[in-house]
């Protein structure tokens, strides 16, 4: 089975920068809270849109649109919108995690190709095969919390592909399934497409050191020497049992690049790059990287090494300079 | 409306949890959820002991119904779910979308769980026909939002709102209670015992603001909607769900059962025997760890 690459776009320079490096595909959203990257100034409007597809699909590359936030009663027309757009716009693959617009998109454009977020929360076989047999889903991207042989028994027990994350930001809780956002600030993932949004941090230097909050709860504090990270509400140093540490994550990124060989054996039918937030330049390196990676891990899966200047690009883009294999790995659960 | 008994979402030894639902026979409760729904490795009480525990509050009045768990990771879980679903004689909670699959499957009517991630009336709808006849909202819902989605429910459906406890708010591959052990999760060890309500996390000026429970994340405020029971009512809600704590959840019971009956709220005296600060942000439509004022004019 072909391992394809699915970059982030979340600009039309983003889009060409993955396309020009060796994606297979890209992943975009609208311009709204339609998805989960709702950042200011990211993301694109239909004209922009259309513009990227017709430079993907010139090339023989694929663009996927995330509609992965979900829907509420007072704005469900923004969301089939969305969808009505997706269709008209000859988009290869909408990205849902909402049971109730995955019905509708079904309903309206069975043609439409249908993939479940990993916003949808699926992370057995039994979750995926719902999808499949009510809403026909052709891919489920997973979330970042099984190890490999799980991963690997999933693809064994479903006629869906399967999508992993490979690099990027690291969600430490199942996605789709926390809160911790909006507990702190009002608005999460689910519902507003963001998670710790930019407008409620604030940075203050004080005596003690630099101080980053989210609306006003203190996430973290840097000594002299201390290099500060976006304040990721789960990526801040807190106090339990009297001792202070991360104690949920520390600031690190996900980077699967000596997992690619056993990623490859499960079967599963793509990678995926996370970043739509990041800069064209991030979306040219890490593709560059990722590109050459899954072509020599094709060729020859037993004899495939990461190359030392591999990772080193990648661990300049990583935050805080370090990686993680995540829960695919064991021992870091 | 009538008052729920949610899952005890905590690890307790063996002897206090069935003492627990012993005394839960006699607190004035509709129905009493139970189950093992955040972490595969707490076992001391099986699932055999659940559903001893099931026909007890049965007969005792209450409707018992068996919670699943939330995060399935391993075809052990799955194995465990499958004998949930195939018990038959009581109603399941489907805490995640598997667990749907194979209740739908089965024919077996269902409760949607608050992590099933309703959030407007088409999913609700889609789960009223795979045979759900009770809903519980996301957490994290307003109340202007439930309000909207209440203006047209599929038939037969009823509401459950969480309505007061630590709120659950997220859950992980990683055990955060290990973590803090330096333990890992495959020998924690099982800390949570040490932790009959949590692991408290506090930022570093000494604000209380989160919970670690192994692998699930709560707040460190208390959700409390006992000021809200008329608006509840109101919106047709059905039943409220209060959340298990350690100490003085009698107590709790009773605080609502009384507001209920139309005595004055006793948001004090709940205040007293909680083991956080109050919150209920996310009610009116804010950030979780707020607490509004109002309910106690």
């Amino acid at each position: 089975m072909p391992l394809e690459l699915i970059c982030p776009a979340g600009s039309l320079v983003s889009l060409k920068a993955a396309i020009d490096n060796g994606a297979d595909a890209v992943y975009m959203g609208f311009r709204d809270n339609t998805n989960a990257r709702a950042f200011p100034g990211l993301n694109f409007d239909e004209a922009q849109a259309a513009e990227g597809l017709r430079y993907a699909h010139d090339r023989g590359r694929k663009v996927l649109l995330a509609l992965n936030t979900y829907p509420q009663p007072d704005t469900w027309s923004r969301w089939t919108g969305a969808i009505d757009r997706a269709a008209k716009l000859g988009m290869d693959a909408v990205i849902l995690a909402d049971a109730g617009l995955m019905r509708y998109a079904v309903k309206q454009y069975p043609a439409l190709r249908l993939h479940l977020s990993v916003q949808g929360s699926a992370t057995s076989y039994e979750a995926v095969n719902f999808y499949r047999e009510h809403f026909g889903i052709q891919r489920a991207v997973l979330p970042r919390v099984l190890s490999l042989p799980q991963v690997e028994n999933v693809v064994q027990h479903t006629d869906v592909e399967i999508e992993l994350f490979g690099f990027g930001g690291l969600c430490v809780m199942v996605e789709g399934r926390c809160l911790l956002s909006s507990y702190c600030t009002g608005e999460s993932p689910n519902t507003a497409g963001v998670c710790s949004p930019p407008k409620a941090v604030q940075w203050t230097d004080t005596p003690t050191g630099l101080e980053s909050r989210l609306n006003g709860v203190l996430l973290d504090r840097y000594g002299k020497d201390e290099k500060a990270g976006y304040p990721t509400l789960c990526k801040g140093r807190f106090e339990v049992g009297g001792e202070t540490y991360y104690a949920i994550e520390e600031p690190t990124s996900l980077n699967t690049l000596d997992l690619l060989p056993e990623m490859l054996k499960t079967g599963i039918a793509a990678i995926k790059i996370e970043g739509r937030q990041r800069s064209p330049a991030y979306v040219t390196q890490v593709t560059k990287v990722w590109r050459a990676a899954i072509d020599a891990v094709k060729k020859n899966a037993d004899a495939f090494k990461p190359t030392p200047a591999w990772q080193a690009e990648l661990n300049k883009l990583s935050e805080g300079q370090s990686h993680t294999l995540g829960a695919y790995h064991r021992p870091w659960k | 409306m009538n008052l729920s008994l949610g899952p005890l979402l905590y690890y307790w030894s063996r002897d206090d949890m069935l003492a627990f639902y012993e005394e839960a026979q006699h607190w004035p409760l509709a129905r009493v959820y139970l189950g093992e729904s955040v972490c595969s490795r707490r076992h001391l009480l099986r699932l055999s002991d659940w559903l001893e525990l099931a026909e007890k509050l049965t007969a005792a009045g209450k409707e018992a119904v068996l919670s699943s768990q939330t995060l399935i990771e391993s075809e052990s879980d799955l194995k465990t779910l499958r004998r949930i679903v195939s018990d038959g004689r009581f109603r399941v909670e489907a805490n995640e979308w598997g667990a749907v699959r194979l209740l739908s499957e089965a024919g077996v009517p269902f409760v949607a769980g608050p992590t099933l991630n309703v959030y407007n009336h088409e999913t609700l709808d889609v789960l009223a026909g795979l045979g759900a006849q009770r809903w519980l909202p996301p957490v994290e819902m307003s109340r202007a939002t439930l309000a909207s989605l209440l203006d047209h429910l599929p038939a037969g459906m009823e509401t459950e709102v969480f309505a007061y406890g630590r709120l659950p708010l997220a859950y992980s591959a990683r055990c955060f209670t290990a973590r803090h052990y330096n333990l890992p999760k495959d020998d924690c060890q099982f800390r949570c015992l040490d932790h009959p309500d949590g692991l408290l996390l506090s930022t570093r000026e000494g604000e209380p603001f989160l919970t670690l429970n192994g692998i699930q994340t709560q707040s460190a405020g208390v959700y409390t909607l006992i000021g809200e029971l008329p608006a509840l009512h109101e919106l047709g809600v059905a039943s409220l769900r209060l959340s298990p704590q350690t100490h003085h959840m009698g107590r709790v019971v009773e605080a609502f059962q009384a507001t209920l009956a139309g005595e004055p709220v006793a948001a004090d005296a709940l205040a007293r025997i909680m083991p956080g600060p109050a919150v209920d942000g996310y009610w009116h439509g804010r950030a979780g760890l707020e607490h509004s004022t109002e309910q106690h004019a």
